[in-house]
């Protein structure tokens, strides 16, 4: 049924319209249909425009015409392309586009917006292509101009959605440092007879890590220091690894030794940990008694990775502490101590597992791990060092590390510098 | 830090030639030097680099407050002569390398045989007597349109930025690809460009200079040109009969033609 009285379905019927209208135009019919291509150029539905390389009009179609409300006597010869453009364009356009032309014959894609007679804007998307010139001919730059409104509204709200969306992470960026530098101390102190040095290597500019330290005094001449890993990262980590390091400092002042104060936090966290998303922490914690010639430390660990000893003799040692298990997870948790004495030219170092857990194989996700025992053979290359030795060497090994370091990693070295078996010391005139 | 790499240094030409350093202004790289530089090489020395945040600069070597000054790139400069130990340099900067090349001479004058400016402009926008050609709300408008377009181009800009050593194909589909940039780079330079005043440092040049204009250039027009030359001492202006503001890409040969005969003077 190619034809039917009355209004149908698609509206009413339109009698001079010819017949089979759905049949497809045989094999070069087509052509007889678009016979008139002065037509097809003036009225195709993009603006066409043809200019001399010094940027002349010669050639504008009806189209960018009728867009622009010029007609062609008042551009052609008279105006360049860039005179259509906005100023910004046109900088852009001597810039960008002229140059880009000159080297490559062609250019896309290009967003743009025109002036039009009365003053108002018409964005568009520009290509452009370089007919040689030849037989006397000038080469001539052809322009096609698609009116592009709609997309430019799309894209005005994209580059809005894209600036909210950058100010936003650096806003999480700042919030994330501030948070992590609240959860170290500004400074060491200084303590006498002991060189400090600590380095903290963050993994993720956007999230806290839950790695911790500090170092601070307590009663008796001795001082307190520990260094740990709360589970898990962001906020929630945040608040735990905050209450876990005011339960050490606080425990250390009515008790300072160290598996007392393990077994307080203990009891902290896991009386914390009855939500749905329970936190624990691995800790090492120690208690430091400075002498004339070398240092006394008591060191107690919970399910933290050992500490390492890098001895005057350029040898180099795990503390192990056996038996320590996480805190927060048990009610009872057991923790033990060992004691250990730092003698001039040692140096001890903590650390989280972010360093010995580091992929050192990048080619897969499940790639080797960093480990222990290459972290020890390193350590004995550097022994004998000082703590800001020992520190900077970890830091530069992180670096080296690179993309294989996927969670942060906190650094503390406590040195007992080697000058002190100077003649000239306690015993000296 | 590896200079060469970071600023994508090339030479070439004659090896005992004298030297002429050719600096890229705001929008391409080196590659804006194209037609100029087989006309050159032929007789000098020619060290060519893009600017950091340019062309095939180490992306990495991006700081932001170190290129949000011209004098940040002018230090780029030296340290290339300084790395190739390049003397009596004819250095020759088209567009803000001009001025980069206007406070780098002054720091180091034993290292500058002549600076050539090329389509110069001390400063764009209009200041009571002084016409640069702009108004603030003009450049506003430049950085906007630089937006707008790189959204455009990004999905050719993409590849190129993430870079793809390892897929060569990728290089034959890019179009544009000579004034390829990071858009944050593009939008500190263009600012840096378009925002620098540097009319009080022409007069601190004290080696011998050629001021080239474009006699039709939209960017800097005539007086700038005139202005540029009454400021610096001894300095010389010639006019190119060329359009547009890059006469090394519209009129390369006559570019050419006075780069070499001054630098040849020298």
């Amino acid at each position: 049924m190619t034809s039917r009285a009355g209004p149908g379905p698609d509206g009413p019927d339109r009698p001079d319209r010819p017949g089979r209208p759905e049949a497809a135009p045989g094999p070069g019919e087509g052509r007889e249909l678009e016979d008139d291509p002065e037509d097809l150029y003036e009225n195709t539905p993009c603006g066409q425009l043809s200019t001399l390389p010094d940027g002349r009009i010669v050639r504008v179609n009806a189209t960018l015409l009728d867009w622009l409300g010029y007609r062609s006597e008042e551009l052609v010869g008279r105006r360049t392309f860039s005179d259509l453009l906005t100023v910004g364009g046109r900088i852009y356009h001597e810039t960008h586009l002229a140059p880009l032309l000159r080297m490559q014959g062609r250019i896309g894609g290009i967003a743009l917006e025109m002036k039009a007679a009365d003053g108002s804007r018409l964005p568009v998307m520009v290509a452009s292509t370089v007919r040689d010139g030849s037989e006397g001919r000038p080469p001539l730059v052809r322009t096609s101009v698609f009116e592009a409104r709609d997309r430019r509204a799309y894209e005005t709200e994209l580059l809005r959605a894209r600036r909210e969306a950058e100010r936003e992470r650096e806003r999480v960026q700042q919030l994330a440092t501030t948070l992590q530098r609240s959860l170290l101390p500004p400074a060491l102190p200084g303590i006498p007879g002991a060189e400090l040095a600590a380095h903290y290597h963050t993994a993720s500019a956007d999230e806290v890590g839950g790695d911790f330290y500090d170092l601070f005094p307590v009663s008796g001449g001795r001082w307190g220091l520990f260094l740990g890993d709360v589970s898990g990262k962001g906020a929630e980590a945040a608040a735990v690894t905050s209450l876990a390091r005011y339960s050490l400092r606080a425990a250390s002042v009515s008790d300072p030794d160290p598996v007392r104060v393990l077994a307080n936090l203990n009891t902290v966290l896991e009386h914390e940990n009855h939500g749905a998303d329970p936190r624990f922490c691995t800790v090492v914690h120690g208690l430091l008694t400075p002498g004339e010639h070398g240092c006394g430390l008591v060191l107690a660990s919970g399910g933290h990775p050992p500490a390492l000893l890098l001895r005057a003799d350029g040898t180099a040692e795990y503390l192990h502490t056996p038996g320590g298990q996480l805190v927060g997870v048990l009610p009872n948790a057991h923790f033990t101590a060992t004691t250990v004495r730092l003698a001039p030219g040692d140096t001890l170092l903590l650390y989280t597992d972010g360093l010995t857990e580091a992929r050192t194989d990048r080619t897969g996700r499940r790639g080797k791990r960093y480990g222990e025992e290459a972290l020890l053979d390193f350590a004995a290359g550097l022994a004998p060092t000082s703590a800001a030795g020992a520190v900077a060497a970890v830091g530069a090994l992180l670096e080296d590390l690179g993309e294989g370091v996927d969670d942060d990693t906190a650094v503390l070295a406590l040195g007992v510098p080697a000058s002190r078996k100077d003649p000239d010391g306690p015993d000296g005139p | 830090m590896d200079i060469v790499r970071r600023n994508n240094v090339t030479v070439t030409g004659r090896e005992d030639g004298p030297v002429v350093v050719l600096a890229h202004g705001f929008g391409c790289d080196q590659n804006m030097w194209r037609l100029v530089t087989p006309v050159l090489a032929g007789e000098f020395r020619v060290v060519l680099f893009d600017h950091v945040g340019s062309g095939d600069s180490d992306p990495s070597a991006w700081d932001e407050a170190r290129y949000s000054s011209l004098e940040g790139y002018a230090q780029d400069v030296l340290e290339i002569c300084r790395e190739l130990d390049l003397r009596d340099v004819t250095f020759v900067g088209h567009s803000v390398s001009a001025m980069i090349g206007v406070l780098a001479a002054p720091r180091e004058p034993e290292r500058f045989a002549g600076l050539v400016l090329l389509a110069p402009s001390p400063s764009y926008i209009d200041d009571g007597e002084y016409r640069g050609g702009f108004s603030e709300a003009d450049i506003e408008e430049l950085l906007e349109s630089l937006e707008s377009n790189y959204l455009g181009w990004s999905s050719v800009m993409a590849p190129v930025i993430m870079g793809n050593p390892d897929r060569p194909e990728l290089g034959e589909e890019l179009t544009n690809s000579f004034c390829r940039t990071d858009p944050r780079m593009a939008r500190v330079f263009a600012r840096t460009t378009f925002l620098s005043d540097n009319r009080e440092d022409l007069a601190g040049v004290t080696v011998p200079t050629l001021v080239v204009e474009c006699a039709h250039d939209t960017l800097a027009p005539r007086e700038v040109g005139a202005f540029v030359r009454d400021r610096i001492a001894g300095s010389t202006l010639v006019t190119l009969d060329a359009h547009g503001h890059c006469p090394q890409l519209s009129d390369p040969g006559p570019t050419a033609e006075a780069i070499a005969s001054f630098a040849r003077a020298r």
